[in-house]
């Protein structure tokens, strides 16, 4: 007789693990692809609202890197980070300096990791999927799908970096300023 | 060597071979293309044998020694009685000035009508004189032939990506075929070697069909390339368990685990090993406890340590990884992160700044 564990391994009477039956890494894979598909489709939207939302909607997709006032208003951001000034520069919505790091780290980050991702699972899921027939177009940049699971795993610490910077800003300028989300209430 | 317009089937009934037995041919090659033995026995009968010039550039000649291996169709076949093999450093009788004499004859007589077969790659630093062949340099050799053929057949991943004579930093700018010649029909086999039976597959598609068969994006035949090794590795039920040889010489690896932790290129690697296996269907390197190395894809000298999943990236100046790069840009920042509240902390101990009353209009 044997029970399955909620890992996916079988276990016989003493407890042992039964070699075959096993799922452990193909449950991990499912949670990363159904993550995947889940960030893509909120993704979608993001972008969906972009276009029908309200002037900041547009913030992380379009940087207005040709106008003056951006980069006077950057300028003064680092000031106020380097501590050098105390007045934030912008009322509402986020300042020229996170709006630079949104773009750079988050955006371009999560389409390139959609990109890849989905070019990934095409693989798996065959030169014949869907998946493949969209995305399967990357490795013509890079015959080698290699370098995708490196730049795949390279885009992972991008954002770790992203979230620990982002995470600190907010709190950072929320004790500072006081006019961040988490003490809009 | 032999004439190149009678057909295969003239050729085999003059040898001595049945009716029979050639239909029973027809239907074990038909079967390893996914064919009908039919169009085979037909295209066999009323085809004049198509002529194949081999040749050899920069290369060790395992796709020669893979070639001969070929257990179906069996090699003498393929060999003596399918194509007509005028040219082949490795198996030709002629030699000197003779055997180049046949090089011009068929490109005289067979003006794009014959394939072209090259292992290994030309060098081009300081015109070609890294390989020297017939007292010129390959590249010209190359040339003159591949203007006249009808098409090109790339053996091996030294004529598809470069192998290890392009490796960085590639002292001799050796080139896979295709950057030297773009306006031929051109299907590439890579692997170091290919596997036996997809060369003679092959060789029995082209020559049966006179033409390419379906390639891929990359310009490999679709037929034997269009899976990777992962896809078909009888270890895979233990990659999909979570179970993992850690060490070469641990239980699991005697238990026969999967090997990604150890560095196989399986999951990234398009090749026929895992279904066909190699010498007549015995093993692969995986079935002997190794992890797959990647022969047949582009760069795989210059992905790093084969014993590692991740391609070492040497663009900062040391040798590292995905992981140790990332973990410590990202230490770096956590660093910043930690001595920037510092200051903001001691600042604030000072003196509390104002609030800002500050509500303005987005721009
Ligand atoms: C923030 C987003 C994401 C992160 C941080 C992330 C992270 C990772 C990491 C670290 C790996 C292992 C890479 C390796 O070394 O082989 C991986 C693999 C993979 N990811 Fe993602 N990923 C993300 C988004 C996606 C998306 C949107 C998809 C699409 C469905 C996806 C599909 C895959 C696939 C197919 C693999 C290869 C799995 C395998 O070979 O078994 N990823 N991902
Ligand atoms: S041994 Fe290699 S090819 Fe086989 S399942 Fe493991 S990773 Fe995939």
């Amino acid at each position: 007789m044997a029970v399955q564990t909620p890992n996916g391994f079988n276990l016989d009477r003493s407890g042992k693990r039964i070699v075959s039956g096993g799922f452990l890494f193909g449950y991990i894979r499912f949670a990363h692809f159904s993550a995947g598909y889940v960030l893509s489709a909120g993704f979608l939207l993001r972008i969906y609202w972009a276009l029908m939302g309200n002037a900041h909607a547009m913030q992380i997709f379009c940087v207005p890197l040709w106008r003056r006032c951006f980069w006077r208003e950057l300028h003064h951001e680092i000031r106020r980070y380097s501590f050098l000034a105390v007045e934030p520069e912008r009322g509402l919505g986020h300042n020229r300096l996170a709006q630079l790091a949104m773009f750079f780290m988050f955006t371009q980050t999560i389409t390139f990791m959609v990109v890849t991702g989905f070019a990934l699972y095409g693989q798996g899921a065959g030169t014949d999927s869907w998946q493949y027939k969209v995305f399967g177009w990357v490795f013509s940049l890079w015959p080698n799908s290699q370098d995708f699971h490196t730049w795949h795993h390279l885009g992972l610490w991008v954002i770790v970096m992203f979230a620990l910077v982002h995470i600190y800003a907010v709190l950072w300028d929320d004790v500072v300023s006081r006019r961040s989300f988490p003490s809009i209430k | 060597m032999g004439d190149a317009t009678e057909t295969f089937y003239g050729v085999i009934r003059r040898q001595g071979i049945t009716r029979r037995s050639f239909l029973k041919f027809c239907s074990f090659t038909a079967a390893s293309l996914g064919l009908g033995a039919s169009s085979i026995a037909h295209a066999l009968e009323t085809k004049p044998r198509v002529p194949v010039i081999w040749l050899h550039g920069l290369e060790c000649t395992c796709c020669s020694e893979s070639f001969i291996r070929s257990a179906h169709p069996l090699i003498k076949d393929a060999l003596l009685s399918m194509i007509s093999l005028d040219y082949d450093h490795m198996i030709m009788a002629a030699a000197g000035h003779q055997a180049e004499a046949i090089l011009e004859e068929t490109r005289a007589r067979y003006k794009g009508g014959y394939v072209l077969a090259v292992e290994g790659n030309p060098p081009l630093n300081e015109g070609g004189m890294f390989c020297i062949d017939g007292g010129k340099p390959f590249v010209e050799k190359l040339t003159s032939m591949a203007e006249e053929s009808m098409a090109i057949v790339a053996w091996g991943t030294c004529a598809s990506w470069g192998c290890v004579q392009a490796a960085k930093p590639n002292p001799t700018r050796a080139v896979p075929i295709d950057k030297l010649i773009t306006n031929r029909p051109f299907i590439k086999v890579p692997g170091g070697p290919p596997i036996a039976e997809v060369m003679s597959g092959l060789v029995t598609f082209i020559t049966t069909f006179g033409k390419l068969p379906k390639l891929d994006h990359q310009g490999r035949p679709s037929m034997f390339y269009s899976e990777r090794i992962h896809d078909k590795c009888y270890r895979r039920s233990h990659f999909d368990a979570g179970q993992f040889v850690e060490e070469w010489d641990d239980t699991n690896a005697r238990k026969g685990y999967c090997l990604y932790k150890l560095g196989c290129k399986g999951p990234t690697t398009y090749n026929a090993c895992s279904a066909l296996r190699w010498n007549g269907g015995v093993s692969f390197p995986i079935q002997s406890g190794h992890g797959c190395l990647g022969c047949s894809e582009d760069g795989f000298w210059d992905k790093g340590s084969f014993y590692d999943r991740l391609t070492t990236i040497k663009q900062f100046g040391i040798e590292q990884n995905a992981d140790e790069i990332g973990m410590a840009a990202a230490g770096v920042v956590g660093l910043a992160v930690a001595a920037h509240a510092a200051v903001t902390a001691a600042k604030r101990l000072r003196h509390r700044p104002d609030r800002p009353a500050h509500k303005g209009k987005p721009s």
